[in-house]
């Protein structure tokens, strides 16, 4: 795999092409970029992006029925999101937003502690010890600044690691995404931000975020590379993301990746409706580029992958929904007193007292 | 011991936990070379080195956010805002973060963050360097505040701060910084967080107040002393949580309470007294709850704030009029 020029990338002009490896009939049309993955690796980056896509779906029809909550759709960042998570190593520590649960799921998080997120359960966010991640962001930009501060953190303790975080389009408008950037740079912290560019904050289109002609160029003004790769690619998405996860490691300072791609879905199940801000037009030109396809076309012509294992493994993962949606269902009735006293580990008297008072009401 | 301004005691309650806890760092705007603009951290960083004591860019949001990503690696962050004042541009980083974080992981991980900001008026500065937003931060669940009135506190509550696995919010008055000395054991030791002190025993009237407006207070009591009343002054000392045993004992104790904030009135910390008082403590009471605050507007500029600020003359009147009642 050709190495990227990071010094160069320091001054990117938002003129160069974004990455790109895979054609969308899979044909690899740029061999120099092709990452360095055996062939079980392949497959297991494409069953990660099929894995996120089943979820998908399926949590789609469990919010409709009423099982789960709150879901942020991914279907059409497959590439984006699980190709530059599989880029990343298990102590690398994830800062994701809401639409990163996939992510945050195949960094560790039990799929049934996701579904509890999503239900609104305490249990959901009680994260194993080992798991290096925060719990899904809400407040657009927050966890850009936060990411200087962890991959701060690993450098100071001399980890391999990195710290990696995610954003869309809207999130670059935000001071926080810049602060971060510019935090990680000035202490060159080893953190690898990462703008999905899905098109769309809710509804305002990427064209109003910003006079920019790139997201990506953002970066230049904090000294950071920057560059843009084809988010719908998984294999380009993977290739720049593992340089610019070495690249960090390796003491340059912090990188920035905008990924291009599209969300299918609305912005959230809460009742966004993406036919008041979008053509079908638009969402057909998206469709014809889909990430999965175009992996799958690769696979199949390798002769990786077939009908059949895509059956079987689909099976799979949906057997692995309906064991987590079981432990969802399974969880105790939440109590104010058990919110009350995992608020604080030193707890102060006044908050005993509702513990007291919230105790009694609940033995009723 | 020695006779130390708070400032200095400030100074060396960072000293000693730098020295007893290699995972506490001390950053912010102008904390390094410089020591701070009010010196707190002077010394600190040719003591401890670039990598423990350090200047960040110019942003409060980002200096937040730094403590809240080092805490995730085991650190043990001290981060200074500059003046209080500017923590609205970190105010979700506060707020909607670091306060919140261990509730957000149900209780799975820690984050062990003291901010310290001075606040307060009195000294003459420009807009946003004099405010007093004790009552803001106050609300916010999660997140203990800490306001010393002498350096003896200043000292022991910094270092029980810094200590403590939750997150502390250390409010520092600049008044007090550099107005008195007072003795100060040269080792560490810690004064309680949660817990309130008598700072000037009574028995006829209870001014429950905190921050630079104890000493007010204090001069107030030495005043009413001469016409025969009797105060007693209690200093909250940690606003949130409040101590709700030692307020609720001094008002029976002496039946009569005056609540003195250097905030303005509404929303503030005295009201959140004056209502566990009135649900709890209200048959103790042989007179309504007096109260001296500041008024509703933003602070003032800087030659007006003489007018604006509560004094201890303001606090005389109200407690005689509680006396008298």
């Amino acid at each position: 795999m050709k190495n990227l020029d990071f010094e160069s990338l320091k001054f990117y002009t938002g003129d160069e092409k974004p990455f790109q490896v895979l054609s969308q009939d899979g044909e690899v049309v740029n061999p120099e970029l092709m990452p360095d993955l055996s062939d079980e690796q392949l497959v297991d980056l494409f069953k990660q992006m099929l894995w996120s896509r089943i979820v998908g779906d399926r949590s789609t029809k469990l919010n409709r029925q009423g099982r789960l909550g709150f879901i942020a759709p991914t279907q059409g960042q497959e590439a984006s999101e699980m190709a530059s998570n599989y880029a990343m190593e298990k102590d690398d520590f994830l800062a994701g937003a809401y639409r990163d649960i996939p992510q945050l799921v195949k960094h560790g998080l039990p799929l049934a502690q996701a579904f509890m997120w999503s239900k609104g359960h305490y249990n959901g966010t009680k994260f194993p010890e080992e798991l290096k991640a925060l719990p899904p962001q809400i407040i657009i930009g927050a966890q850009y600044a936060q990411t200087a501060g962890i991959a701060l953190g690993l450098k100071k303790a001399g980890k391999p690691n990195v710290a990696y975080t995610y954003t869309g389009d809207g999130g670059t408008s935000q001071g926080d995404f810049y602060e971060g950037l510019n935090f990680a740079g000035a202490f060159q912290a080893p953190a690898v931000f990462i703008v999905q560019n899905n098109g769309y904050g809710i509804s305002v289109p990427r064209a109003k975020q910003t006079a920019a002609p790139t997201l990506a160029q953002k970066g230049v003004a904090a000294g950071l590379p920057c560059f843009q790769v084809d988010g719908m690619d998984a294999l380009a998405v993977y290739a720049v993301v593992k340089q610019a996860r070495d690249y960090a490691v390796a003491g340059n300072g912090p990188v920035l990746i905008e990924s291009l791609t599209y969300r299918y879905g609305a912005h959230t199940l809460s009742g966004d409706d993406p036919s008041r801000y979008r053509s079908s037009d638009e969402e057909a030109a998206w469709h014809a580029k889909d990430p999965i396809e175009r992996m799958r076309n690769f696979l199949v012509k390798k002769g990786l992958w077939d009908q059949a294992q895509e059956h079987a493994y689909s099976e799979e993962v949906n057997a692995e929904v309906d064991a987590a949606v079981k432990e969802l269902e399974a969880q105790p009735q939440q109590t104010v007193s058990e919110m009350l006293k995992f608020e604080y580990v030193d707890t102060p008297a006044a908050i005993e007292k509702q513990i007291k008072r919230y105790e009694d009401k609940e033995a009723k | 011991m020695a006779k130390i301004t708070m400032v200095k005691a400030v100074t060396d309650a960072l000293d000693e936990e730098l020295a007893r806890d290699p995972k506490v760092e001390v950053f912010g705007e102008d904390v390094g070379k410089n020591g701070g603009v009010f010196r707190a951290t002077d010394g600190l960083q040719a003591r401890y080195g670039e990598d423990r004591v350090y200047d960040t860019p110019l942003a409060e949001s980002g200096i937040i956010a730094l403590a809240n990503g080092l805490a995730t690696q085991g650190f043990r962050p001290v981060p200074e805002i500059q003046f209080s004042g500017f923590i609205f541009e970190a105010f979700d980083e506060i707020a909607g973060q670091m306060a919140r974080q261990r509730f957000r992981h149900s209780g799975s991980r820690t984050y062990p963050v003291t901010i310290r900001s001075p606040f307060g008026g009195g000294v003459n500065a420009i807009e946003l360097h004099s405010d007093d937003f004790s009552g803001l931060l106050a609300q916010i669940p999660g997140l203990r505040v800490v306001v010393p009135s002498d350096p003896y506190d200043a000292k022991g509550l910094l270092i029980s701060s810094i200590r403590s696995d939750d997150p502390v919010f250390f409010l520092e008055h600049l008044k007090l910084y550099r107005s008195f000395r007072q003795e100060v054991p040269d080792e560490a030791y810690t004064v309680p967080l949660d817990k309130a002190a008598v700072k000037r025993e009574g028995k006829d009237v209870s001014i429950i107040t905190y921050g630079y407006m104890v000493r007010e207070s204090l001069a107030a009591a030495e005043e009413l002393a001469k016409e025969g009343i009797d105060v007693e002054v209690l200093d909250l000392r940690t606003i949130s949580p409040l101590d709700e045993e030692a307020i609720l004992a001094t008002v029976k104790k002496t039946g009569r309470v005056v609540l003195v904030q250097e905030a303005p009135w509404q929303g503030g910390v005295s009201g959140q007294v004056a209502a566990l008082i009135a649900q709890e403590g209200v048959l103790s009471l042989d007179a309504p709850i007096g109260r001296v605050a500041a008024p509703d507007t933003p602070y003032p500029v800087s030659a007006a704030e003489g007018a604006w600020l509560p004094n201890k003359q303001d606090i005389i009147d109200e407690v005689r009029a509680t006396v008298n009642f």
